[in-house]
């Protein structure tokens, strides 16, 4: 089962040989944010009493991460068709979705951060919570996520946060800081990996001095960058897309992780938080102001959110999920060999939500290749 | 494929003196068309308006969510000569040039040797070196990776025989970089090389060694000079794909170590500026014409006449 969407990263560097002058060439006039288009657009007059039949839906996804059969699934309960686009990397999604016509999508799935950074840019259309009633199975905590309180434009599918994965049999003591990744005993030096992707290289030094993730303070940037490339050399490579494997081969001991991918279900593997805190991470479905087929798209929201739909990425992907009644009928021999699944809500809004920076991300991207390009 | 060679030689010059005759002159422009057209149609979508594209983005600024803002900037350029890219873009030469050298002089004692086994073997030898060819280019990177890692095959082997006590720290290093590199090019330094070694008439060594010359002499006066445009040509076969690669730093640097395709690409696909990549793709280009001259004036000054065409 692909429960790695992150190795999509992989597929996607191996074909961006020509891709990346291919891209360029495609995505040729999209100019980036629609000016004429305003942030918090109006919403769209809906008919809740609407022919979903004459409608259709075009949504992008990653691969592998909503169930195989879903479009045969909403043709039978709704009656409308599903095509179903992939993307691998939410820049990839972005490049689609901020081409002139949106690419024709009606429903993207994005991490909050694109998300916030879509509506801004006046490409999302506001939701209508009276077409989604089944957004009341959502925790309370789901919507606090501060790239968008109150789920205004965008509906949490996942979310979780980021952590030290490890090896309890190959560590001596196990970690509990993120100082144990940045810093590591002489047993495990050259045995740890931590991510590549720019805010997740920066968040364990930031994290670890008692920053935000979210922070643009040059000096604060600066101290992090000292501290990362203190840690580059105790490091046995960065990597986004196999560290799981490289825990189960014994290649490494202790690796910076997402917590859906930590391979928890393997005897000796464990997944902790670290004491100065982390991130919360969310992947969410958005409706794209271009879509002429809105009525469809939230009645598509509706139905994944229904805890049949839901509940199958938990179980499947092992990903958590925001939606209380998918949690709950979750099996819970599955919960109690993923331990990183048993996180409450309450336990993962301690985390700090990842927002998008705007022009300040340019920093992290200055700081990444700062790091990566020291010898 | 000597023979070939030799055969077609005759049949380009009558080609060539026939397309300036009087009578070819006119009225041929259809049939010409005809022909040159897949070829052109292929090269103006696929390279020619890609590249303008891109090219043309250098000027402008970067869109918030990738693409450009078509508001002119030379900020672009002025970023290129900013020590962290420099520094970027000499490493990646120094990696280069390191695995065309080594290339060099692995590929060319092996193409003579080659060249010179009997035919049978010349084909065995021959598919041998293109065979890897027909396996993905990344499933081969990642075995150089269960080759080398850690626990790998490599230092397993090492260890039971008693050579190392700790595992050797063989990946995510330089060194490995330039291994998957050399890996993966040398055949492309091997082939012109054989090709051209191969092609040299023996009567001229033969005529050496009557006069006189030793072996060595030989080699020195007669076969090295004749077979320099060849391996000119095979290093920059090498060099080229090496100086731009971004999955092989990745892969088995460990992304530990970055070369300016990865820079390149990280501007595309994860930092969301085109221009920038634009004009870093317009600094490796400018390098790579930069070495091509090089190569054809040198190939033109140390290759007479007659071996040039390889």
């Amino acid at each position: 089962m692909s429960r790695n969407r992150r190795t999509r990263c992989l597929s996607a560097v191996a074909a961006a040989a020509g891709l990346a002058l291919a891209l360029a060439a495609c995505g040729g006039g999209s100019g980036g944010a629609n000016p004429s288009a305003t942030s918090g657009a109006q919403a769209a007059q809906l008919d809740p009493n609407a022919d979903l039949t004459k409608q259709s839906l075009t949504i992008t996804i990653w691969d592998g991460y909503s169930p195989k059969d879903l479009p045969e699934r909403v043709k039978s309960k709704l009656g409308f068709d599903v095509k179903v686009g992939i993307h691998d990397t939410n820049e990839m999604a972005m490049a689609k979705l901020t081409a002139s016509d949106g690419g024709g999508v009606d429903v993207a799935f994005v991490s909050g951060q694109y998300a916030q950074a879509l509506n801004e840019a006046g490409l999302l259309e506001p939701l209508h919570p009276e077409l989604i009633p089944n957004l009341a199975n959502l925790y309370p905590e789901a919507q606090q996520l501060s790239y968008d309180k109150g789920n205004k434009f965008s509906v949490p599918y996942t979310w979780g946060t980021t952590g030290i994965c490890y090896r309890s049999d190959l560590v001596k003591t196990p970690p509990t800081s993120w100082n144990d990744i940045l810093n590591p005993p002489a047993d495990a030096r050259k045995k740890v990996t931590m991510m590549t992707t720019e805010r997740w290289l920066a968040l364990p030094a930031l994290k670890y001095l008692g920053y935000s993730v979210n922070t643009t303070d040059d000096a604060q940037l600066a101290k992090a960058k000292e501290l990362l490339e203190k840690a580059k050399p105790n490091l046995l490579a960065y990597d986004d897309t196999t560290f799981g494997e490289r825990l189960t081969k014994g290649e490494a001991v202790m690796v910076e992780a997402w917590d859906g991918w930590c391979p928890t279900g393997e005897e000796n593997i464990e997944f902790v938080v670290p004491k100065e805190g982390s991130d919360l991470w969310a992947d969410t479905m958005v409706i794209m102001k271009n879509s002429k087929n809105k009525e469809a798209a939230h009645a598509f929201i509706n139905f994944i959110l229904d805890p049949s739909v839901h509940g199958w990425v938990a179980a499947n992907i092992l990903y958590k999920v925001p939606n209380k009644a998918a949690m709950d009928q979750v099996d819970p021999k599955l919960l109690e060999a993923n331990t990183p699944l048993k996180m409450t809500p309450a336990d993962l809004l301690q985390g700090e939500s990842l927002v998008d920076l705007g022009e300040a991300s340019t920093k992290y991207t200055r700081l990444s290749t700062e790091v990566a390009a020291q010898q | 494929m000597t023979r070939n060679d030799v055969a077609a030689r005759p049949a380009l010059r009558r080609g060539s003196r026939a397309g300036r005759s009087p009578r070819r002159a006119g009225g041929s422009l259809l049939p010409r068309l005809v022909f040159l057209g897949p070829g052109l149609a292929y090269l103006i979508v696929l390279l020619a308006i890609p590249l303008a594209l891109v090219l043309s983005y250098t000027i402008f600024k970067r869109g918030r969510f990738g693409g450009v803002v078509y508001e002119a900037t030379g900020e672009n350029f002025a970023r290129l000569f900013d020590p962290l890219y420099l520094n970027v873009v000499v490493s990646s030469l120094k990696i280069a040039v390191l695995t065309t050298v080594l290339a060099l002089l692995i590929g060319y004692p092996t193409a003579y040797v080659i060249a010179h086994l009997p035919r049978k073997w010349k084909t065995i030898a021959l598919v041998a070196i293109v065979l890897p060819f027909w396996t993905n280019f990344l499933i081969r990177v990642y075995a150089w990776i269960v080759l080398l890692s850690g626990p790998g095959l490599v230092n397993t082997a090492l260890t039971r025989l008693g050579l190392v006590d700790e595992p050797l720290e063989l990946l995510y290093n330089q060194g490995a970089i330039v291994t998957g590199l050399l890996y993966s090019y040398l055949p492309l330094m091997v082939l012109p090389l054989y090709a051209a070694i191969e092609r040299l008439d023996p009567q001229l060594r033969e005529a050496s060694a009557n006069l006189g010359a030793r072996p060595a002499r030989t080699f020195v006066s007669i076969t090295l000079p004749l077979t320099v445009p060849a391996a000119l040509t095979g290093c920059v076969f090498v060099f080229v794909p090496s100086f731009g690669n971004f999955v092989i730093p990745e892969l088995l640097g460990g992304g530990r170590s970055i070369m300016v395709g990865n820079l390149i690409r990280d501007q595309f696909l994860k930092a969301r500026d085109w221009p920038f990549g634009s004009t870093l793709a317009l600094a490796l280009i400018a390098v790579l014409i930069v070495l091509l001259f090089l190569q054809a004036w040198a190939a033109r000054r140390y290759g007479g006449g007659e071996t040039r065409r390889g």
